[in-house]
């Protein structure tokens, strides 16, 4: 299983990670987002979106083996075992495992499927 | 305090001081936020007689209570000021990202007072904030502009700026932020001019606190879902506001030619669906919206990108200027944004010059050669650049419809269409009571936004004048701008169709003050009945008079289609204006009685 985005669909309202960030850490805060929006205005004007997808990479250069997968499959990054090191941020080909402020640990999408609940474009899925 | 960042930045351009001031909950209790705040700053702080475009006068841009949370809508941001095109109240809306970075900066408002010696842009990076040089920005259009600071700061910045029409202190000039949203009526963007701040920049990091995060979560699952689930999204999602320029046209809405009739002969080609297929190429939506009425456009005939055009750009630099194709209001669109003048204004206004050059009241030698006449695309685009820089007849067009044609005199005012000094948008009234109603009533001048009432008009039949009528509107003219105040678009209610009364839960659970809508609606009342005192303040000798309609819907009857031949006789707006004043208890000079802003705790106000 992992996340998909279709970017040609996206309008840019970050509902999505306001919903990623709230499940996460039951904040009202976009930046607390496992996922990202990067807009391209005013040329050619569109919007990339950024999913994690599963690739594993995360855990390959993880030195103390801290990234197991969820039962869906997710990678997800143990706080209690992190080093925060960052080797993780460093290595995503998405740029999409991120650190916030005040906590040590990255995080990333542990496909929990509430930015799919809140897209209201359908740019969002989660598959095989 | 749950649900506000809880500190209001002030920054005085004269002498560079910035302070963070506490919010203070009563008059968040009281007013909400948004247009409530600005109203009360404005009031309060303000000095009665304040020349709008002088250094007293000041700018308030606010977000609401639900601004940067996850509520369908939550990004819009109101900015209040004395109005330079009116000389009352102006409370300009924009969507976007700005009104949720602010709060995530750590603020629910920045009041803007005095000017600058030089020209400044307002840098805030959460609790960092300076004023900093933008000498090289001033001149340059309002999207070039932002291009250039989102390069020089990074992307993750939001960016509201001016253009030369703001610069140039046009009358109706706008604040554009996210390439091609406004602020658009009542010059709120001369205003910024004449304070010499170019931009505003903000980056915030910060989490938003509420009252009751389960519940909120909850009640945002519920709202969204039901916004996912509306019959109407599909095609509101495909068109956007442009879903009703097919249908204004067929009932004899659509204003053309400057509001002589409601019917346009070229009018399918700028209907939603041949914009779609012709030049739209992203849905560009605001902050947390699932229904983006945004759609951002390109256009291979003039080369150029821009957010739109919405429906009341295509009906006012459309068929109100009988352009007949939806490329040339692409690019109208276009350069009232990058030159930052607001696009409703400029088509109202640029139709009267054309209406008063065919009628021989402006010559080939008012207009420096260029034949002004309705249809002719080039001579359009002249204008809003002449305008934009008050160059020619463009300086006279510049002060607006109402100011041009006193000074134009020869009868012009009977084709000025507008009420107190605002240009009216994009619907044609010469046979639409209710609608009439909301442009006369309008706590700006001639706005749609207040009571969108044109569909009930249709529904009920458009001649009726019955106190339903007249509830009608007054309770359109609470539910509206109350969402002005919360900080939220109203669109999911209105397209969707979403239950409204959904919102009050939400305000509890993110506030934890237990509200009724009722309750809510009472404060937006209360709001509306301050900004009426407002004018009274404000304005020489304000009243009933400054609430008639334009003389085109009373004295010169539609030429052509559907209402061809109708009007609404005088007494009959009248008629309108007795019955509106008696519900909203206001005497007949249309002043609020002390029994009702005894009722709405406004006495110190009387």
């Amino acid at each position: 299983m992992r996340l998909y985005a279709d970017s040609s669909r996206c309008s840019g309202c970050k509902a999505c990670l306001l919903a990623c960030a709230f499940s996460h850490f039951q904040e009202n805060n976009p930046r607390k987002a496992a996922l990202a929006i990067i807009p391209h205005f005013p040329a050619p004007g569109n919007y990339e979106v950024r999913v994690c997808t599963q690739c594993g990479e995360c855990a390959k250069v993880c030195p103390v083996d801290a990234i197991p997968q969820n039962e869906k499959g997710a990678y997800y990054i143990d706080p209690g075992l992190c080093i925060a090191c960052d080797a993780c941020v460093d290595a995503c080909p998405e740029g999409v495992v991120f650190k916030i402020p005040g906590r040590e640990a990255p995080f990333e999408c542990d496909l929990c499927g509430e930015c799919v609940n809140f897209c209201g474009m359908n740019v969002l899925s989660i598959a095989e | 305090m749950n649900g506000y960042a809880g500190t209001i930045l002030r920054v005085n351009l004269t002498t560079g001081e910035i302070r963070k001031e506490p919010y203070d909950p009563a008059v968040a209790r009281d007013f909400l936020g948004g247009r409530g705040l600005g109203i009360y700053t404005l009031w309060h702080e303000v000095p009665a007689g304040t020349d709008p475009l002088s250094p007293q006068n000041k700018l308030i841009a606010s977000t609401g209570p639900l601004s940067g949370l996850l509520v369908p809508g939550a990004g819009k941001m109101d900015w209040t000021c004395k109005a330079p095109l009116t000389g009352g109240y102006a409370s300009a809306s924009v969507g976007g990202h700005l009104t949720a970075e602010l709060k995530y900066a750590g603020y629910d408002a920045i009041i803007l007072e005095g000017v600058s010696a030089r020209p400044v842009y307002l840098y805030i990076d959460d609790d960092r904030v300076e004023l900093r040089d933008a000498s090289d920005l001033w001149g340059r259009g309002s999207i070039t502009a932002e291009e250039a600071l989102k390069k020089r700061l990074g992307e993750d910045f939001q960016i509201a700026t001016i253009g030369p029409g703001g610069e140039n202190l046009v009358k109706y000039a706008c604040i554009t932020h996210d390439y091609g949203r406004q602020a658009g009526r009542g010059g709120v963007g001369a205003v910024m001019g004449s304070k010499r701040l170019k931009a505003i920049a903000v980056r915030g990091s910060k989490t938003i606190p509420v009252a009751d995060l389960p519940r909120f979560w909850e009640l945002a699952h519920a709202m969204y879902r039901a916004c996912k689930e509306a019959e109407g999204l599909p095609a509101w999602q495909r068109y956007g506001t442009t879903i009703v320029t097919s249908w204004c046209d067929e009932v004899g809405a659509l204003p053309t030619r400057n509001f002589q009739q409601g019917s346009f002969e070229h009018g399918p080609n700028l209907y939603g669906q041949v914009m779609r297929e012709k030049i739209v190429i992203t849905d560009k939506g605001c902050f947390a919206c699932p229904s983006p009425c945004g759609k951002y456009s390109y256009s291979r005939k003039h080369g150029i990108r821009v957010e739109g055009p919405e429906y009341e750009t295509i009906a006012l630099l459309g068929s109100n200027v009988a352009l007949t194709d939806i490329e040339d209001v692409a690019y109208a669109n276009y350069l009232c944004d990058e030159l930052g003048i607001d696009s409703i204004s400029a088509g109202n206004v640029i139709a009267f010059a054309m209406e008063c050059f065919e009628r021989g009241i402006l010559t080939p030698k008012d207009t420096d050669g260029l034949e002004l006449r309705f249809g002719n695309a080039e001579a359009t685009f002249a204008m809003i650049e002449r305008i934009a820089r008050r160059e020619g007849l463009g300086d006279l067009l510049a002060e607006g419809v109402k100011v041009a044609a006193e000074r134009l005199g020869r009868g012009s005012a009977d084709w000025a269409v507008h009420v107190k000094g605002m240009e009216q948008s994009g619907y044609e009234t010469h046979n639409a009571t209710a609608m009439l109603l909301a442009y006369m009533t309008a706590d700006v001048g001639a706005h749609h936004n207040r009571a969108w009432a044109i569909t009930y008009d249709l529904q009920v039949g458009r001649d009726q004048v019955t106190p339903e009528k007249v509830a009608r509107v007054i309770l359109l003219q609470h539910i509206r701008p109350l969402f002005d105040a919360l900080g939220a678009c109203r669109l999911q209610w209105v397209e969707l169709g979403i239950d409204v009364t959904q919102y009050a839960p939400m305000m509890a659970a993110i506030t934890g003050i237990e509200r009724s809508w009722e309750d809510l609606l009472k404060i937006s009342e209360r709001i509306w009945n301050l900004t009426r005192l407002y004018w009274f303040r404000e304005v020489p000798g304000f009243g009933r008079e400054w609430d008639l309609p334009a003389p085109r819907f009373y004295k010169h009857p539609a030429t052509g289609g559907p209402t061809e031949g109708q009007l609404t006789p005088l007494e009959t707006a009248q008629r309108l204006l007795d019955m509106y004043y008696a519900q909203r208890g206001w005497d007949g000079n249309g002043r609020p009685t002390a029994q009702k802003l005894a009722e709405l705790g406004l006495s110190e106000y009387a």
